[in-house]
């Protein structure tokens, strides 16, 4: 790569279009974070900065709510991303590995399937499908609605990468007399890493911030955050829910923030 | 990878833990968004020996669907509002309340114990009542806001600055009252003019909105907004300069009611919570917190004294009369959903 | 060999030809349970007959199709003639969500890029970076955006006073904002798998184009742009479809004023209408029309594969 000042890979424009990109994405949320800070009622007037609204997300009528909701969307987003990540992941080693076969096109087709029917339609299908099971709707309801329409989510960018690794690597690993499940495991698999990220990332925070299938599946009494926030802002909304979003915010940078000095201390070993 | 699916694997143990702790004395409530104070619900909770369960929803339409779908069954009581009370009972979806199985049945206003959405309140008992009509920004237009013009024939300060409810019933109403003609009416040449009315009247408004009905109008984004009485108090109170219109040619009146599901459950505990709505004390504090009205004698001792005074909920003398959202039969009840859809195509 | 990597080697590899079935077993279950029975429910309820205010009667009819496609006027007692209101509804929606589409592209992929070219290390960051705004609820941020681009929002005053305009743009309740909204929406579903793609590309293959003298866009077009195009079109789909049913942006960025497929289908089964087989009959020719478009897509990618091979 000493091709000097001549970089192959740098594009001009890329670098102020990635910034401009980061700009949209985090110029509402500053608007987010400035007016939880507001000492008013309303979010719409600015009355001084206080941190009320933060004292109430932990102390406030509904903070009982809240908690429960946040708890109940984690685990869900989490059970749901992990499973149909796996899912997925199984599906596109079929789909881009496993050579021509009839059923290819119709599985493609069943795989997006959850992408094409618009959510309130799946929703009230959904809906009348688990009551006419006697599926008692609740926690296990969302979690079984949410692992299937992730599923897309995480297959989409899982099977771009494979269709990207030529498996020459498999060969050659079972050439050497690997098995085909170790090729799997210790040569396709971590070359499959970033797509498998990617996929698990997108299905969490499709999870994370469904509202119209939870909504109608959910049942009485559990709440996830999006039905708690969309719940709340009926009576218009108040600054404890920008509050609530600033902190969601702050906990998601601490993650970040702790998994890449974690893997940075691994890579040093 | 490892870490990760041992806290998926916790996450589920514990999820199923919590689902797994229910209570004997239970009572599921079918409730609107946001408009009951917690603390009402712990009290009737504490008093009774029952665990509260509470789901929600957001539009009457949405509450019929989801029954409709197959939930009912599962809940007590729910909250429709007043046209959802007799299309609910027409559906066969409500229980009848026996005479004598409600102690503080006395105790209903006698101006709400006879509605005409449930003829001797055989299913329901009032909850909370109130009025949807319009917010007009003063600093913008300071003539008469009065008449349903503003909304349907703007003055030109108004013209292209009017947030309309994104709801056919509430929307639909007001037209008829604005054209004179009967909510269900069957009259081709009224329906024709009052959807010619609707196509041209709809090039002055700037947006369809219900979510953010209120801020819309703190924020100046609209100058007048169709907005419930209880939301255009708070938008007045957040500092908007604004004022709520009772129209001469009338206004749409509303009332939600505690109703008793076919097939409750908990049919026992349902009856106890209606009896503690009737009390004035305990649906003074809904009232209090919602700043919506009660159906309820007594009640006024209990209220928060602003109330009393309240513009949005106290109409001049000279106002139009208050209607309720009529029920039409499917054949009118087509024509209007074609209107609907030509406003919005 | 550049034709090798542009096709991928992807539908071509029968290493696990012997295990698909049970590879994809657990999706056919899941999916074909939990989405492809309501579906199918739905399919059979768009042939039903309507109940009035909502469910269905056990009855055949056509007449949910019949109104999409047949206008009767006013009073539905007109003879039939094409009824332009639905199909206006979903070529707006398709307009829309189109032009979302493109706009996603034009400013995801250089930023998908840029992420895949910095150093191994920090490239999580980064991902990450561009997801951590996800965690916000949809509906808060679809507000605050609807917030920065008021007349008097921060967008506006930024302009004035740099001098670029002299009066507030008029964004909010206009046909852009609702593109923007739904770019907002579902920007990391196109900039995730455009990553995913980008991280795997061979960069000697540039080089070696560069030996040859070809300038940095035709290495682009012709080289990267193939190489990458699953990851494209994965993103596309990720942006486009969700796009065409969603109604949070349009209702409250474009004002709700018209339409569009996701908040007309919501009324027939939430609304006053309460027309549930004209709901199913609506999503129905939704669901063929953009499985028709993923048929035609794969196809041409089996095709080229073949042609490749």
């Amino acid at each position: 790569m000493a091709r000097g000042k001549y970089d192959i890979k740098a594009f001009p424009g890329f670098l102020p279009m990635t910034i401009l990109c980061l700009v949209i994405l985090y110029a509402p949320l500053a608007v987010v974070t400035i007016y939880s800070l507001n000492d008013s009622n309303s979010i719409t007037n600015w009355e001084g900065v206080s941190f009320r609204w933060y004292a109430d997300v932990f102390t406030g009528p509904e903070s009982e709510k809240f908690k429960i909701a946040a708890w109940n969307s984690f685990t869900i987003a989490i059970i749901a991303a992990t499973v149909s990540t796996t899912i997925a992941t199984l599906a596109a080693t079929a789909m881009v590995r496993g050579g021509r076969f009839k059923l290819r096109t119709v599985s493609f087709g069943l795989i997006s399937l959850p992408l094409m029917v618009p959510e309130i339609v799946t929703a009230v299908a959904t809906l009348i499908f688990f009551n006419s099971i006697g599926f008692t709707r609740g926690y296990l309801t969302i979690l079984v609605a949410h692992i299937a329409f992730c599923i897309p989510f995480a297959y989409m960018p899982i099977s771009a990468r494979m269709q990207g690794i030529e498996d020459t690597y498999e060969q050659a690993a079972m050439d050497l007399y690997a098995t085909k499940r170790q090729a799997f495991t210790k040569i396709l698999m971590p070359l499959m890493l970033p797509g498998i990220i990617s996929g698990y990332i997108l299905a969490f925070i499709i999870s994370l911030d469904d509202f119209i299938i939870t909504n109608f599946v959910k049942g009485a009494g559990v709440e996830t955050l999006p039905t708690a926030i969309f719940g709340s802002v009926k009576q218009g909304i108040k600054p404890n829910i920008m509050a609530i979003s600033t902190m969601l915010l702050a906990v998601s940078i601490i993650m970040v923030t702790i998994s890449y000095f974690v893997s940075k201390s691994d890579n040093t070993k | 990878m490892k870490t990760l699916l041992k806290t998926t694997a916790t996450a589920m143990a514990l999820a199923l833990a919590a689902n797994a702790a229910s209570a004997e004395g239970k009572l599921v409530i079918y409730h609107w968004f946001e408009y009951i104070p917690q603390e009402l619900l712990d009290k009737f909770s504490a008093e009774h020996g029952v665990e509260v369960v509470m789901d929600t929803y957001d539009s009457n339409e949405s509450l019929l669907a989801s029954l409709k779908a197959g939930a009912i069954g599962t809940y007590d009581v729910a909250v429709p509002g007043d046209y959802m009370v007799s299309i609910m009972a027409g559906e066969g979806m409500l229980d009848t309340i026996a005479d004598g199985e409600l102690a503080n049945s006395g105790n209903i206003a006698p101006e709400w114990a006879d509605p005409s959405f449930d003829p001797g309140r055989k299913h329901s008992i009032p909850y909370q009542w109130g009025s949807t009509s319009f917010s007009v920004n003063r600093d913008v237009y300071s003539g008469d806001i009065n008449t349903t013009d503003i909304l349907f024939n703007p003055p030109s300060e108004l013209a292209g600055k009017i947030n309309m409810l994104d709801s056919q019933g509430e929307v639909l109403a007001m037209a008829s009252l604005h054209m004179g003609m009967p909510q269900c009416s069957n009259d081709r040449e009224q329906l024709k003019a009052l959807n010619a009315m609707l196509q041209e009247a709809k090039g002055n408004w700037a947006s369809f909105n219900s979510d953010t009905a209120k801020e819309v109008l703190v924020s100046g984004d609209a100058a007048v907004g169709q907005i419930y009485d209880g939301f255009g108090a708070k938008a007045r109170e957040e500092g908007a300069n604004v004022e709520y219109a009772f129209p001469q040619q009338g206004y749409v009146v509303w009332m939600d009611n505690v109703v008793l599901l076919k097939d409750a459950p908990n049919r026992a505990n349902a009856l106890k919570f209606m009896d503690f709505l009737l009390e004035p004390e305990n649906i003074a504090a809904v009232s209090n917190y919602a700043r919506y009205g009660a159906g309820v004698s007594g009640v006024s001792e209990h209220l928060d004294p602003a109330l009393a005074t309240l513009p949005e909920a106290n109409p001049p003398a000279d106002a139009g009369a208050g209607v309720f959202i009529e029920v039409c039969n499917e054949e009118t009840q087509a024509v209007y959903d074609t209107i609907w859809t030509n406003l919005k195509k | 060999m550049a034709a090798g990597a542009a096709s991928g080697g992807s539908a071509k590899s029968d290493t696990y030809a012997d295990a698909r079935t049970w590879l994809l077993l657990p999706a056919w279950a899941v999916l074909g349970i939990f989405i492809l029975t309501p579906v199918l429910m739905m399919l059979v309820y768009s042939f039903l007959t309507k109940e009035f205010r909502g469910g269905v009667i056990w009855e055949l009819s056509f007449a949910a199709y019949d109104q999409f496609f047949c206008s009767r006027g006013l009073f539905g007692d007109e003879p039939c003639t094409v009824e332009w209101t639905y199909i206006n509804i979903f070529w707006r929606s398709i307009w829309q969500a189109g032009a979302a589409t493109l706009l996603s592209l034009v400013i995801g992929f250089p930023t998908a890029y840029f992420i895949a070219t910095r150093p191994e290390s920090v490239r999580p960051v980064w991902v990450f970076l561009i997801t951590i705004p996800y965690w916000v609820n949809l509906l808060i941020r679809t507000v605050s955006m609807k917030f920065m681009l008021r007349d008097q929002g921060p967008l506006n005053d930024f302009l004035i006073s740099t001098g670029l305009i002299d009066s507030p743009i008029h964004i909010v309740n206009t046909n852009f904002a609702v593109q923007l909204g739904l770019f907002y929406s579902y920007l990391p579903f196109m900039v995730l798998p455009i990553y995913a793609s980008v991280e795997r590309y061979n960069f000697n293959l540039s080089e070696a184009a560069a030996d040859l003298y070809a300038s940095k866009m035709t290495t682009l077009r012709r080289i990267l742009l193939p190489a990458v195009k699953p990851g494209v079109i994965a993103g596309c789909i990720l942006v486009f479809v969700p796009s065409l049913g969603s109604f949070l942006a349009p209702d409250l960025l474009g004002g709700a004023k018209n339409f569009m497929i996701g908040s007309l289908i919501e009324e027939q089964f939430k609304g006053n209408a309460g027309n549930w087989p004209f709901g199913a009959a609506a999503s129905m020719i939704l669901l063929s029309m953009v499985l028709v478009i993923l048929m035609i897509f794969a196809r041409q990618q089996a095709k080229a594969e073949k042609g490749a091979g």
